[in-house]
C-alpha cells in the first residue's frame, strides 16, 4: 500500500462516517418533528429550521468574535490583561501607521479606480462590435489567483543590478528608454500603487462584466425616448444609464471595499509586507501566526471588522429600500 | 468551532502517528538472521524482550533508516528500539511528560525544549557511560547544549552547519583566486576581486514573509567569530542587547561586508533579491562568493557541477578572533532520558557511540544528508565530499558550535523584528544603531 493511500485512507473513512453521523442525526429530528401535531407544531418547526443556522452562527461566528475581542485586550501569550495597549501600539506606533497609512490608500484608490475603470469599459463595450471577445479578454485576468498574478507582476517589476542584465519587463523598457531603472518594488510610496495595479488588473473585468449585464437590463424604451428628446453621449449616460445602474454601481463598489479591506495575498505574495507596503489583514497573520502575538494579531482583526461594518451596513440599507421600492 | 476543530485536528494526528508506528515498527526488529555484532559495539547485557521507546519528530522514510541502522543494535542485545515518529512532536513531548507517559527517550532537536524538561524533573541526567563518550568524542561546546545548570543531560544525534561560502572552483581557478582559510584572507582577496571590477559577494535576503533571515545568519556568524559563545548565547536569552557593544560591532562587521557597496554592488538590491537567485551567479562568476547553508545546492542552475573542482564548491567561513576557535553555526538534536532503566541506559549509551553514528551514516547511502559531529566517525565513512568536509568542522574537538540564534530567540524577535529590521538596514541603509535599537524595544513581556 502506497504512503499517500496509508495516509489518508483513515480521513477517507472519519469523512464517510461523519456524513453517515450527521444523515442520522437529521433524520432523527425530522421524525421527530414530523410526529408532533397540534400546539407544539409551530415551535418545533421554528425550532428545527432556524436551530442549526443559530447554532452555526453562535459557534461559528459569535463565539470566534467574542474571543478575538477578548483576546485583543491580552498580551502576546494571552496570559494577563493588558488594557488598551495593543490598540495603542497599533496607532502609534511608527511601522504600525505605515501599515495603517497603505490601509487607507488602498481603501481611497483601488475601489474606486477599479469600479470607475469596470464601468467605463462596459460602456465603452456596449454594442460594439464583437463586444463578447473584448470582455473575454479584459475579465481573463480574473481568472488568475492574486497570488499567481503577484509572483507574475513581481517579475515585471524585478530589478537586478546595474552591471546585470535587467529581465524584469519594466526594469528591461526602461533600460531600453536610455534611462537606468530604479529599484520599482523598493521605492516608497510608489511601490505601493504598483500593487493596487495587480488588484486593479485582476478585478476590473469583474466589475465590468456585472455593470455591463446592468446596462443591458435598462430598458431600450428609455434610452429611444431620451434619446428623441436629444440626450446622447454625456448627457444620456449621466442623466439615464448611470442613474439606473447606480445601485449595481454601488453593491459593486462596496465588494470591491470590502475585498480591499480584506487583501492580504498580494502584499504577502510580492513584497511580503516588507519595503512599507505592509497592510492590515497581512500584519494581521503576521503577528498571529508568524510572531505569535495573539492580542496585537486580534487588535487589528477587530479594527479591521471596525472598517468593515460601516460599508456592510450601507449595503443592507440600499438593499432593504430598494426592497420596499420594488 | 475552534475547539471541535482542534479535536478533529488531534484525532487525525493521533490516527497518524498510530499508524506510522505500526507501520515502521516491524522494520526495526526484523532481519535477526544476519547480525554483525561487532558495528554494535561490546559490553551491552543481553535483555530479551525489553522496548525501548524513542520519541522523535523524525517521520517517514528518515525514521525508516533510524530503524534500519539500529537493527544490529536489537538483534545483539535483544533490545527493542522503538523508533517513534510524529509531526507533532514539540507540541506532543510537554503533553505527554505531564501525563506522566513520557517515552524513554526524546530526541529534542532544540536546547531550549531540553532545559524546559529538566525543570518538570522528569528527565534524568546522563548515565555515567554516555557522559565518557561525550567527554572521549565531543567539542564542549556540544556538551554545554546538553547540558542544564552545569549537569550533563542529552548527548547530541545529528548535526548540521551553516558556515559554509559557496565559490566556483573553476572561476576561482581561472583568476587565480585560493580559498581562503582566515578572515583576513577572505577580505584581501574579495578586495582584489573588486578592484579588477568583479563583485566579491553574491546576496540576496528575499523570501516572502520570512524576507530578512539570511542576513540574521551573517550576523550570527559575526557574533560567535568575534565574542565566542558564551556572549553568543547570552544574547540569545537577551542579556547581551543588540545595542551592546559586541553586538553592535559584529553588526559594523557585516556592514562592512554584505552591506558594503565596494563588494556586493548596489547593497539594497539584496533585499529585493530572493536568497534562491542569490546563488544562480555563482557558476558564471556574476557574484564570486555566497555565505549560504549546503541546502542552497539545490537551487543552483541545473547543469551545474558541485564539486572541488566544479562549478559550485564551499569553502568554510573562517574564524575572526584566535580565541574563539572553529566557531561552526549550525544545528542539532539530542537524545534525552526521561527513566534510568537498565535498557533505557543501554540504548542511550549506544546512540552515543561512534559506531552507532558510523551505522546511521552508512544508512543515509550515497546521496548522504545525515552527519554527526561525533569526532569517532572517520571522515572516509562519508560517502557525500559536502557532508564529509561539514563533518570536518563539526567534530572538530576544538569546535565553537553554536545553534541558530533567530531561530532561539523569541518568536517576536527571531521572526519578527529580527527579519524586518535587518530588511530595513539593506533596502534603506538605515543605521545599525537604529535597527539595533529598534529589535531590543521589541523584546517581548511574555503576558
Amino acid at each position: 500500500m502506497s504512503s499517500f493511500w496509508r495516509d489518508n485512507l483513515p480521513k477517507l473513512g472519519q469523512m464517510f462516517a461523519s456524513i453517515a453521523i450527521f444523515l442520522a442525526v437529521l433524520s432523527v429530528i425530522f421524525f421527530i418533528a414530523g410526529k408532533a401535531n397540534g400546539k407544539k407544531q409551530r415551535p418545533i418547526a421554528i425550532f428545527v429550521f432556524l436551530g442549526p443556522a443559530l447554532i452555526l452562527l453562535l459557534f461559528g461566528l459569535l463565539g470566534p468574535a467574542i474571543r478575538t475581542l477578548l483576546l485583543s485586550f491580552k498580551g502576546s501569550a494571552s496570559h494577563s490583561w493588558v488594557g488598551f495597549s495593543n490598540y495603542t501600539w497599533l496607532f502609534t506606533d511608527e511601522s504600525e501607521r505605515i501599515v495603517l497609512r497603505n490601509t487607507v490608500f488602498w481603501i481611497l484608490f483601488t475601489p474606486i479606480v477599479t469600479t470607475g475603470l469596470g464601468l467605463l469599459l462596459a460602456v465603452l463595450l456596449d454594442r460594439m462590435r464583437r463586444e463578447s471577445i473584448a470582455k473575454s479578454l479584459i475579465f481573463m485576468p480574473m481568472a488568475i489567483s492574486f497570488v499567481g498574478a503577484s509572483i507574475t507582476w513581481a517579475f515585471v517589476y524585478k530589478y537586478a543590478n546595474p552591471n546585470q542584465p535587467q529581465v524584469g519587463l519594466m526594469s528591461s523598457v526602461a533600460r531600453h528608454l536610455g534611462f537606468e531603472p530604479t529599484n520599482w518594488l523598493l521605492t516608497q510610496p510608489l511601490n505601493t500603487f504598483l500593487l493596487m495595479i495587480i488588484f486593479i488588473w485582476s478585478q476590473t473585468g469583474f466589475a465590468m462584466v456585472i455593470l455591463s449585464a446592468a446596462i443591458k437590463n435598462v430598458p431600450t424604451d428609455v434610452v429611444e425616448a431620451s434619446a428623441l428628446d436629444g440626450a446622447t453621449g454625456w448627457r444620456l449616460f449621466r442623466g439615464i444609464t448611470f442613474p439606473m445602474v447606480r445601485s449595481t454601481f454601488i453593491v459593486v463598489l462596496a465588494t470591491m471595499v470590502v475585498a480591499t479591506l480584506k487583501l492580504f495575498d498580494i502584499v504577502r505574495a510580492a513584497t511580503g509586507g516588507n519595503f512599507g507596503t505592509s497592510v492590515l489583514a497581512n500584519e494581521m497573520y503576521s503577528e498571529t501566526f508568524i510572531r505569535y502575538d495573539a492580542g496585537r494579531g486580534a487588535a487589528m482583526a477587530i479594527v479591521l471588522f471596525v472598517l468593515v461594518l460601516p460599508v456592510l451596513c450601507y449595503n443592507i440599507f440600499n438593499l432593504r429600500r430598494e426592497r420596499t421600492i420594488a | 468551532m475552534s475547539i471541535s476543530k482542534k479535536g478533529l485536528l488531534a484525532g487525525v494526528a493521533t490516527a497518524t502517528i498510530a499508524l506510522v508506528a505500526t507501520f515502521v515498527a516491524p522494520a526495526a526488529y526484523a532481519g535477526t538472521s544476519a547480525a554483525n555484532c561487532a558495528n554494535v559495539g561490546s559490553g551491552y547485557a543481553v535483555q530479551k524482550g525489553k522496548t525501548v521507546e524513542v520519541f522523535t519528530s523524525v517521520v517517514g522514510d528518515e525514521l525508516t533508516r533510524y530503524a534500519a541502522a539500529s537493527k544490529d543494535f536489537t538483534a545483539c542485545t535483544g533490545i527493542k528500539i522503538n523508533w517513534n515518529g510524529s509531526d507533532q512532536f514539540e507540541a506532543q513531548l510537554p503533553v505527554r511528560v505531564a501525563g506522566g507517559t513520557a517515552p524513554d527517550l526524546a530526541l529534542v532537536p532544540q536546547p531550549g525544549l531540553i532545559a524546559q524538561m529538566v525543570a518538570t524533573g522528569k528527565a534524568v541526567a546522563a548515565p555515567s557511560a554516555v557522559v565518557n563518550n561525550i567527554n572521549r568524542y565531543w567539542s564542549k561546546s556540544w556538551r554545554n547544549l546538553g547540558s542544564v545548570n552545569g549537569t550533563f543531560y542529552a548527548a547530541p544525534n545529528s548535526a548540521n552547519l551553516k558556515s559554509l561560502v559557496w565559490y566556483s572552483p573553476k572561476q576561482f581557478a581561472k583568476y587565480g583566486y585560493t580559498v581562503p582559510t582566515t578572515w583576513a584572507q577572505m577580505f584581501t582577496q574579495s578586495d582584489k576581486m573588486a578592484a579588477a571590477g568583479q563583485t566579491a559577494w553574491c546576496g540576496g535576503i528575499g523570501s516572502g514573509g520570512a524576507t530578512g533571515w539570511p542576513a540574521t545568519d551573517w550576523l550570527e556568524e559575526v557574533v560567535v567569530r568575534e565574542a565566542g559563545a558564551t556572549v553568543y548565547n547570552n544574547w540569545i536569552s537577551h542579556k547581551v542587547k543588540f545595542s551592546d557593544a559586541p553586538i553592535i560591532h559584529a553588526m559594523n562587521t557585516v556592514l562592512n561586508w554584505m552591506g558594503n557597496s565596494k563588494y556586493v554592488g548596489k547593497v539594497s538590491t539584496i533585499a529585493t533579491t530572493s536568497f534562491q537567485d542569490a546563488v544562480t551567479g555563482i557558476p558564471s562568476g556574476a557574484c564570486m562568493q555566497l555565505q549560504q547553508a549546503s541546502f542552497i545546492a539545490a537551487s543552483l542552475p541545473k547543469d551545474s557541477v558541485v564539486s572541488p573542482t566544479g562549478d559550485a564548491w564551499v569553502y568554510y567561513l573562517p574564524g575572526i578572533n584566535p580565541a574563539v576557535t572553529t566557531p561552526v553555526e549550525g544545528g542539532g538534536e539530542f537524545y534525552l532520558a526521561f527513566n534510568s532503566s537498565k535498557a533505557t541506559t543501554e540504548v542511550q549509551t549506544f546512540l552515543s557511540t561512534p559506531q552507532w553514528a558510523i551505522t546511521r551514516v552508512k544508512a543515509a547511502g550515497s546521496n548522504g544528508g545525515w552527519l554527526s559531529a561525533n569526532s569517532g566517525v572517520p571522515a572516509a565513512t562519508y560517502s557525500n565530499p559536502l557532508d564529509a568536509l561539514s563533518a570536518k568542522y563539526l567534530s572538530d574537538p576544538h569546535s565553537t558550535f553554536v545553534f541558530d540564534a533567530s531561530d532561539a530567540m523569541p518568536a517576536a524577535i527571531g521572526n519578527g523584528a529580527m527579519w524586518t529590521g535587518f530588511t530595513d538596514w539593506f533596502a534603506n541603509g538605515t543605521a545599525v544603531k537604529t535597527v539595533a535599537s529598534r529589535i531590543d524595544s521589541a523584546w517581548p513581556a511574555g503576558n
